[in-house]
């Protein structure tokens, strides 16, 4: 059997400029990759002639054919498994979990695997592959399919964690995540599945670096993934009440841009890092404690965090309660000892 | 295939007994006297090879090792059924194979050893590398094997793991993937009878590990794992067919674990003297040696040379272990991604000056 489809030229060739909802930017992201490189597979559950539970797969069994985007048995450790063995033969797989909770069959694949086979074997073998995973909440989703992961991919060694907020960096990351040599743990922020935003298929985007999603110089919100369109909500409405909220997009949970993220907070001195996912032992308890050792001098009050309570994600009635919300962030923002400021000018 | 073709004998292939006496099969053929004579050398060779490390273990040398003394056949066959650009996905147990294979016997026990997780390029000699989680390479093996199917290859991957593993969601995972797709692999179980301490029993209530495969599709044989001769039929055959575009087979070999799990292991709190006893009449050497012998393939001069030859690999495997590697601690960072991140590379900072108050002049020097 050979390649199919490897010939393919599609309209893709040129550079694209339009509005598009994320979901369609990680579906351009996936056929422009697959029809630049033909060792680029896409598969995983239903994501064959459904195009994925979320459709962000949508049409490329049928634009591809089966040999480049095709359905698995339902099993998530056999998907990432088998994609460790063609990725270790000249594949560049992108497989997707279909939600959070069920990627955790595939968890001891990826800690014991996917993440250290480079590092096992001095790095003769890479494994440049891709996980997609759909995650986090605020769709009103039951039980297990809306969890935010996040913390436990970024705690392990090896593996590039990366979340979009915008189109456009869904777009730009998921082809630099492709392209890299080595595993990305993709992860897709449900809630922004269907939200809007300019892309241009020609912005490339270095995986490791956050993002100034707004300027600002009163303070900084560390946010990532779903929590970036709040964090900007909150900094419209303080901008309305005279404080300068500036928000930082993190986007890559592991690398973390450190150079970005302790320049913005010691240019503003006062820092909330936001985040879906329990607080306890997370990705925003590593920036606050990152913040903390490296601009220490700078701040002008303590580093807070908002994060999701520590238990499991609400009930789709009662998410709202769970889910931060920009009256908390502002709330927070409040707490940051301004008073002192007020005395020191008076 | 009709679904009575799916199922394994109810008794094990074998075509040479424990007594050295060839067994007539109507389907499996005996190799011929080139075959069986490189087997009997790599049994001799895999003997003295699983003889030294464990020696090396109790002199300190090594951390650990998982003896397969008594199985092998089993290393033997797995290796000399696979063509050069065939892949072997090896156990923790396999090391024989891994050698066999033409991993020199130092790079093998590079893990074992505790220099690094492993010490050779899989693509060097297409043997990937040996790890302890259970079960999760013969994924590795299927998805291998999908990617030489795809590209029109005639790349046959052999996977190999015990008992135990059997009971591993990743074993069900693999062995239906590689179904589904079709793909060409043969999946060979070594059942040595025990999970470090757990019976077979206690394992599976199914009437033998190789029915687990009409489960799946596939088809499944039973062989006597302690019968070079079989293992090395029963292999090819299922290499074969898979290479042919047949798709995977599952092999189940009847072996026995002569020797604890590892030297950290205690066998006589779980197992009678005896039934270990039982086995040493079933061994995987005499039995060859007696049908060669009386074949007029084999003399004492022939003895003696494979004797020196497996002696020679045993000197250098003890050489290698004996000397310590110049370990390099800023391997630590080195290959944990492809470019290291500034975090990596702080820390490594961190280190270097660690270790450069502390006195050493080079980064490879110990606390």
């Amino acid at each position: 059997m050979t390649i199919a489809h490897d010939d393919i030229r599609l309209d893709t060739e040129r550079p694209v400029v339009g509005t598009m909802t994320m979901a369609a930017a990680l579906n351009r992201a996936l056929a422009d990759a697959i029809a630049e490189d033909p060792s680029v597979l896409v598969f995983g559950e239903d994501v064959g002639a459904l195009g994925g539970v979320f459709r962000i797969t949508d049409g490329l069994a049928e634009r591809f054919g089966e040999d480049r985007c095709f359905d698995t048995p339902l099993a998530e450790s056999g998907i990432v498994g088998t994609a460790v063995g063609m990725a270790m033969n000249g594949m560049r797989p992108v497989v997707e979990m279909q939600f959070d909770a069920f990627a955790l069959p595939a968890f001891e694949q990826v800690v014991s695997h996917v993440a250290k086979l480079g590092n096992r074997t001095r790095g003769a073998v890479r494994m440049p592959m891709v996980i997609r995973i759909p995650f986090g909440g605020g769709i009103g989703g039951v039980e297990h399919h809306c969890d935010s992961s996040e913390s436990y991919y970024a705690h392990t060694p090896g593996l590039t964690v990366v979340s979009p907020s915008t189109p456009q960096d869904a777009y730009s990351m998921l082809r630099a995540a492709i392209a890299s040599p080595d595993p990305v743990v993709f992860l897709e922020p449900k809630k922004l599945y269907w939200s809007k935003g300019e892309v241009d298929t020609s912005v490339t985007v270095d995986l490791g670096t956050a993002r100034v999603a707004r300027e600002g110089t009163d303070v900084t919100l560390l946010a990532y993934a779903a929590m970036v369109p709040v964090a900007l909500e909150a900094a419209e409405i303080a901008a309305s009440e005279g404080r300068s909220v500036q928000v930082i997009d993190i986007r890559s949970l592991s690398p973390f841009d450190d150079a970005t993220v302790t320049a913005a907070v010691k240019s503003t001195g006062r820092a909330v890092v936001v985040a879906e996912a329990p607080g306890y032992v997370s990705v925003a308890s590593e920036i606050q404690a990152r913040v903390f050792e490296r601009c220490f001098e700078y701040l002008e009050a303590p580093v807070r965090r908002v994060t999701g309570f520590d238990t499991p994600f609400a009930p789709p009635k009662l998410e709202h309660w769970y889910l931060p919300d920009a009256d908390r962030l502002l709330d927070a923002i409040d707490s940051l000892h301004w008073d002192d400021d007020e005395r020191a000018s008076r | 295939m009709r679904h009575d073709e799916l199922l394994p004998r109810d008794t094990p292939v074998s075509l040479i007994d424990e007594t050295g006496t060839a067994v007539a099969d109507e389907r499996y053929a005996m190799p011929d006297a080139d075959t069986l004579l490189r087997a009997y050398q790599g049994l001799v060779e895999g003997r003295r090879i699983n003889d030294q490390a464990y020696a090396l273990v109790r002199q300190g040398r090594m951390a650990v090792y998982p003896s397969s003394h008594g199985q092998e056949a089993c290393q033997v066959g797995a290796s000399l059924v696979l063509g050069d650009h065939d892949w072997l996905f090896p156990t923790y147990r396999d090391s024989v194979a891994v050698i066999a294979r033409g991993v020199a016997p130092a790079d093998a026990m590079v893990l074992l050893k505790g220099d690094w997780h492993s010490g050779y390029d899989p693509a060097a000699h297409r043997v990937a590398p040996q790890a302890t989680p259970l079960a999760t390479q013969l994924l590795h093996a299927v998805g291998f094997a999908h990617a030489a199917k795809r590209r029109g290859e005639d790349t046959v991957v052999l996977a190999l793991c015990g008992d135990g593993a059997t009971s591993e969601g990743d074993f069900h995972e693999a062995m239906n993937f590689a179904a589904v797709f079709h793909v060409p692999v043969v999946f060979f179980i070594q059942n040595n009878e025990f999970a470090i301490s757990v019976p077979l029993s206690k394992q599976t209530a199914a009437p033998s590990l190789a029915h687990k495969a009409i489960g799946y599709g596939m088809p499944g044989q039973r062989v006597d794992g302690n019968d070079v001769a079989a293992v090395l039929s029963v292999l090819g055959e299922a290499v074969e067919r898979a290479r042919a575009g047949g798709g995977p087979s599952l092999i189940e070999a009847h072996t026995y674990r002569m020797q604890a799990h590892t030297n950290a292991d205690d066998d006589t709190r779980y197992r009678e003297r005896d039934e270990v006893k039982a086995w040493v009449a079933r061994d995987p050497l005499s039995r060859m040696q007696t049908y060669l012998t009386g074949q007029g393939l084999l003399d004492d001069a022939a003895e003696e040379r494979l004797a020196a030859g497996a002696e020679d690999i045993a000197a250098a495997l003890r050489d290698a272990l004996n000397t310590d590697a110049e370990l390099d601690a800023e391997d630590l960072f080195r290959f944990v991604t492809a470019e290291r991140s500034p975090q990596l590379d702080e820390q490594w900072q961190l280190l270097r000056a660690e270790i450069e108050r502390a006195g050493l002049t080079d980064a490879g020097g110990h606390r």
